[in-house]
């Protein structure tokens, strides 16, 4: 079980939270402009990286907001916390 | 016979207060400080249960958590019976009663016994290998097998005790109260840090504080008496928390720890009445500092396992802490220097030792001097090649050891002896370390793991860091705890510390006999009687991995987690394999470090808090007039009311029929209900739904179908527009918390322009459902002065209206296909609204009903329910709910995917209706549909969703969903059961009034 740091909130046990998947996959605009294919790989494909990966985060028994996380799955080390919208770093 | 055991009055022992506890029966006589270990030695009893698969009789080996043999049923026939319990760690109290296991018909004959006679015909992998054939017998070898699996007996009862969760913060917990831990807790709450000490003993100081040899001295005093001064100072140090009988079971990521604090299970039975048993402490602290301590370890020699072979330390402990002797007649079997301190503990005490086989061949520390001074005989280069003494050791014989270890030569040394002192050195206890996800390094020259990569802001200090002597302690411990606590200096920086070194080492991890491997019994595994053997048949047969071999010969799969024995396997393996024990790693160390109990587990979780229900405002009335509840997610709803001895389908065939006839009433206050407001709300809706929502009006409401991004429907329900940016929704009952969730994702994530709030107002109101064609009677008998005329109030309509002085919401919406109304109040009137319809629909019969007869009656309309008629691989499509998707509206969730060629093929599974050839037979929800009965493989069509006997029909009505199902109208297809195959027609899945004439009639 690990801290998580709600940008909201402040610390707050994992228990709290909800995780949502990998960060910064925009939803298409325009999506009957995609091939199944690339509709298919917004829906489905998921990179699931061992090590640091972008996630998102739901404070669902808190304040109820989204964020983004940086962390390493291997050993579940929190990089970044960061807001909804908020440029992912670059490193 | 009784006390002439006890060699000295110890400390730590109070003689003047004598304990009887009974041990199979029979009554007992200890002192208070006695465990049920060293009370059963004082009484001269070796011999406590038997092992696991031959039923070999088995003594207490160690004086700690790591006892493998040792293991009692407590208090068996009374509802606070544990199993498995280690009479090592058990303090006594007047009227204990223990038991051993494993045995029948008791300890002393055990027909179980015969297994040890024919172990030859049982070796690693023998039920595996033996029960496989032929394969339909497995059924009836299992129960045979089941009889004789398992060691206690667990209670029958419920657990009368109180059980505890406790959340606590800290700057430094430190876990184990010897040595290091004392000092390390100390420097840590004196340097202002909010610091917890926590021991699984009764009493602080580990070994040190029974550790009164000359060889040893701190400050110029022997190190018991000076870690005595130091306990004393500890007492009156602010920030510091010391909890004893508090064994740490695990240590996960973020520094979280988990411990069970023993509260009451030292006390007399009366007084743990009332009182919190065992207490979950959830630690989280900010640095965590491990004094674990180091584990003694055995030799693996031929029938290591007789009652009265014990670890060394184990027979100086009781020696030393409990003044109780082990045997009159002792000999040690060692293969380095701690054996020594024992041998001279003893002889010290005036007891005899016969002799010490030391497998090394010289050693010459002063501690080995003294013990040679004492002139006490020592066979050099021997090892111990078998042991004799069924019940209890009596003899031992040794034979010298060849230079490679590998066998033995010359004549046998026969000793007769009561006791049998052994040592192989320590392990270093890492468990905790490794729990937490803890790299190990493996020390080549003393043969052990030790902390490696630290994943989080922890130590590890003292013999768990693999520093053995005093000195080593000390010194490494200064150096350490100023760096990892960031301080200046520690109270022990300057101190002088004398203690022993040891030079001469010589580890053998499988010590060789005169007779062949196959003759011999070398337990590594004491509890599961896994041998040495057994391991090296696990290699032979080609396993490898050595958490495959552990599978295969349960090497430390016991109680226990074979915390004596597991480096010895690794050993073996390494030894055999011809691999390095650094390569081979270890076996994954799993919490709990000891076994924790349920109630520890639950703490206050238990009964009605187990799993917390929520229950509607007019929750008091159903009980009242005798309703059955069902469960959906949280909630407890009404499911039928049976009226005197009805049965669910008399009652809800009743209910469907007055429904329909004259009037009836449900709570439908479950459903999620969300309140959204914006001026963004409409193209919200429009975003969410699959149909078109901008043009709805105020006042109006509308069935809406949510999908998924995968174009499979997620919930349905009616929002209501009371406002030009204010709508309420409501969700299904079970998926309200999730739709707020992915509605709160797309706001936030994906359209965070939209200007739209949402809440969740389930919980504010009660809601109750009228429906029949008396409904607008009743209504209008409440509402007086409402025009319910089809002009002012038409179905999919909304009303604000008073009753009496209760505000509510109406809501004209019919999820029977009769002509309803929703009436919903502020949450806390739910009640009252509920009792005054019921006043008001008496002369109409109205007639409660609950979620079965809204099930069938909705049945019959061919209404879906989400989640019952559709599983997260239907679409609206499949559902032949083309009507709700919007063609024109360029995007909602989900819709993309409707378009992929996958839920566009006609081969899908479809919802569809079936009705039985036969009226009378109601399908089974589940069964499974196809068009051929007699085809190998039988091509299955799809299943039946929802079926029901219609009172309104008087016939059986099916929801179910088939492959191409859409253009199967009026096709035959069949129903295979177990005793029969049933005929059915596809059939519209709208069964009733399918012109929706009843909503205005």
């Amino acid at each position: 079980m690990f801290i998580i740091n709600c940008p909201y909130c402040g610390e707050r046990d994992q228990q709290e939270f909800k995780a949502g998947g990998e960060a910064h996959i925009e939803r298409p605009k325009q999506p009957t402009e995609l091939s199944d294919d690339e509709w298919a790989g917004y829906l489905f494909m998921r990179k699931n990286i061992k090590g640091v990966q972008f996630e998102r985060w739901n404070h669902a028994h808190g304040c109820r907001k989204w964020f983004n996380m940086v962390r390493d799955t291997s050993n579940d080390e929190i990089k970044l916390i960061y807001k909804m919208g908020e440029k992912p770093p670059s490193e | 016979m009784s006390t002439n055991l006890r060699v000295k009055s110890s400390e730590f022992i109070d003689e003047t207060i004598r304990i009887s506890f009974k041990f199979n029966g029979k009554t007992y006589q200890g002192f208070k400080g006695d465990t049920l270990a060293s009370a059963l030695l004082a009484n001269n009893i070796h011999l406590v249960g038997r092992s696991f698969k031959y039923h070999r009789p088995r003594g207490i080996m160690t004086a700690g958590s790591e006892e493998p043999n040792a293991i009692v049923q407590l208090n068996d026939k009374t509802n606070r019976t544990e199993p498995n319990v280690r009479a090592t760690e058990v303090e006594i109290y007047e009227g204990l009663e223990a038991s051993s296991q494993n045995c029948w018909p008791n300890v002393n004959f055990d027909i179980g016994g015969i297994n040890n006679a024919i172990s030859a015909f049982l070796p690693a992998g023998f039920y595996y290998k033996t029960f496989m054939w032929p394969a339909s017998f497995w059924e009836k070898y299992e129960y045979f097998i089941r009889q004789s699996a398992g060691l206690g007996k667990s209670p029958s009862d419920n657990d009368p005790d109180i059980y505890d969760h406790r959340n606590i913060h800290c700057d430094v917990l430190v876990v184990g109260a010897g040595i290091s831990g004392i000092l390390a807790a100390k420097n840590a709450a004196k340097n202002n840090l909010k610091t917890l000490l926590v021991d699984e003993k009764n009493e602080l100081g580990g070994a040190t504080i029974y550790q009164n040899s000359e060889f040893n001295k701190i400050d110029n005093q022997s190190s018991s008496n000076w870690i005595k001064k130091e306990i004393q100072e500890l007492k009156n140090i602010k920030n510091l928390e010391i909890k004893t009988r508090t064994s740490v079971a695990a240590f996960h990521g973020y520094n979280y720890l988990l411990a069970r604090e023993n509260l009451t299970d030292h006390l007399e039975k009366k007084n743990k009445q009332g009182k919190i048993r065992q207490r979950l402490l959830k630690i989280r602290a900010k640095k965590v500092i491990l004094a674990t301590g180091a584990l003694e370890r055995p030799l693996i020699f031929n029938n290591n396992d007789r009652p009265g072979i014990m670890l060394s330390s184990a027979v100086k402990k009781y020696a030393d802490f409990y003044g109780v002797i082990s045997g009159k007649k002792n000999v040690f079997f060692t293969n380095n220097d701690s054996a020594y301190e024992s041998v001279l503990c003893l002889h010290n005490k005036g007891i005899k030792v016969e002799a010490i086989i030391d497998i090394r061949e010289n050693s010459d520390s002063k501690i080995v001097k003294a013990v040679k001074d004492a002139g006490i005989t020592i066979h050099w280069s021997h090892t111990i090649v078998d042991t004799k003494g069924y019940k209890k050791l009596s003899s031992i014989s040794a034979m010298k050891l060849s230079n490679d270890g590998l066998s033995v030569t010359g004549k046998n040394i026969n000793i007769s002896c009561d006791c049998l002192g052994v040592t192989g050195g320590w392990t270093p206890a890492v468990h905790l370390f490794t729990q937490s996800g803890g790299k190990l390094v493996f020390d080549e020259n003393n043969k052990v793991f030790l902390p490696n990569e630290y994943p989080s802001e922890q130590l590890s200090v003292g013999s768990c860091n693999g520093d053995f002597k005093i000195k080593e302690i000390i010194n490494n411990l200064s150096i350490n705890l100023k760096q990892f606590l960031k301080i200046k200096k520690t109270d022990f920086d300057d101190i002088t510390v004398e203690s022993e070194e040891e030079n001469s080492k010589r580890n053998i991890w499988l010590l060789p006999s005169d007779k062949p491997i196959g003759k011999t019994k070398p337990f590594v595994d004491y509890q599961n009687d896994a041998t040495a053997k057994d391991i090296k048949l696990a290699l032979r047969e080609g396993f490898r991995s050595i958490e495959h071999v552990k599978r295969y010969t349960t090497t430390g799969m016991g109680t226990d987690q074979g915390k004596l024995g597991n480096m010895h396997a690794l050993g073996i393996i390494a030894d055999t394999a011809g691999v390095k024990m650094g390569e081979l790693g270890t076996t994954t160390f799993r919490p709990p470090y000891t076994p924790l109990t349920f109630g520890t587990i639950v703490g206050r979780n238990v009964g009605e808090y187990f799993d917390i229900f929520r229950r509607t405002p007019m929750n008091d009335w159903h009980i009242e007039n005798k309703a059955k509840f069902e469960n959906v997610g949280q909630w407890k709803r009404a499911w039928y009311y049976p009226i005197n001895d009805e049965n669910m389908h008399k009652a809800v065939q009743r209910e469907s029929l007055a429904a329909r006839e004259s009037a009836g009433i449900l709570d439908a206050s479950t459903l999620g209900k969300i309140d959204i407001q914006g001026s963004d709300a409409s193209e919200f809706l429009n975003r969410v739904y699959t149909n078109a929502w901008s043009k709805l009006g105020i006042g109006k409401c509308r069935y809406g179908l949510m999908l998924n991004e995968d174009g499979m429907v997620y919930d349905d329900g009616v929002t209501t527009r009371l406002g030009e940016n204010h709508y309420i929704m409501t969700t299904t009952t079970g998926g309200a918390a999730n739709v707020l969730g992915k509605l709160e994702d797309y706001l936030q994530t994906e359209w965070p322009e939209l200007d739209v709030y949402l809440t969740s107002v389930t919980d504010h109101y009660a809601t109750a459902s009228i429906c029949g064609p008396n409904s607008k009677k009743i209504l209008n008998k409440i509402i007086p002065d409402l025009d319910l005329s089809e002009e002012n109030f038409p179905h999919m309509s909304f009303k604000n209206a008073q009753i009496g002085n209760i505000k509510c919401r109406l809501m004209r919406i019919s999820f029977t296909g009769e002509h309803s109304y929703e009436i919903n109040v502020q949450a806390n009137y739910g009640k009252a609204i509920w009792e005054k319809c019921m006043e008001a629909g008496k002369e109409f019969n109205i007639t409660p009903y609950g979620t079965e007869t809204m099930h069938l009656l909705r049945a019959e309309k061919g209404f879906i329910i989400v989640g019952q008629d559709t599983d997260g691989t239907m679409t609206p499509i499949d559902l032949q709910m083309n009507w709700i998707v919007s063609k024109k509206k360029y995007d909602f969730i989900g819709k993309r995917s409707l378009y992929r060629s996958d839920t566009m093929k006609e081969e899908r599974k479809q919802l569809v209706g079936l009705l039985t050839d036969d009226p009378n037979i109601v399908l089974e929800e589940g069964a499974q549909i196809v068009s051929e009965l007699n085809q190998s493989p039988v091509n299955m069509l799809g299943h039946v969703t929802s079926s029901y006997y219609s009172p309104n029909l008087k016939k059986s009505i099916a929801l179910a969903v088939v492959r191409s199902g859409k253009n199967m109208m009026g096709k035959k297809l069949f129903i295979p059961m177990v005793d029969k195959n049933i005929n059915v027609t596809v059939a519209n899945p709208i069964f009733f009034d399918t012109e929706n004439k009843r909503l205005n009639a």
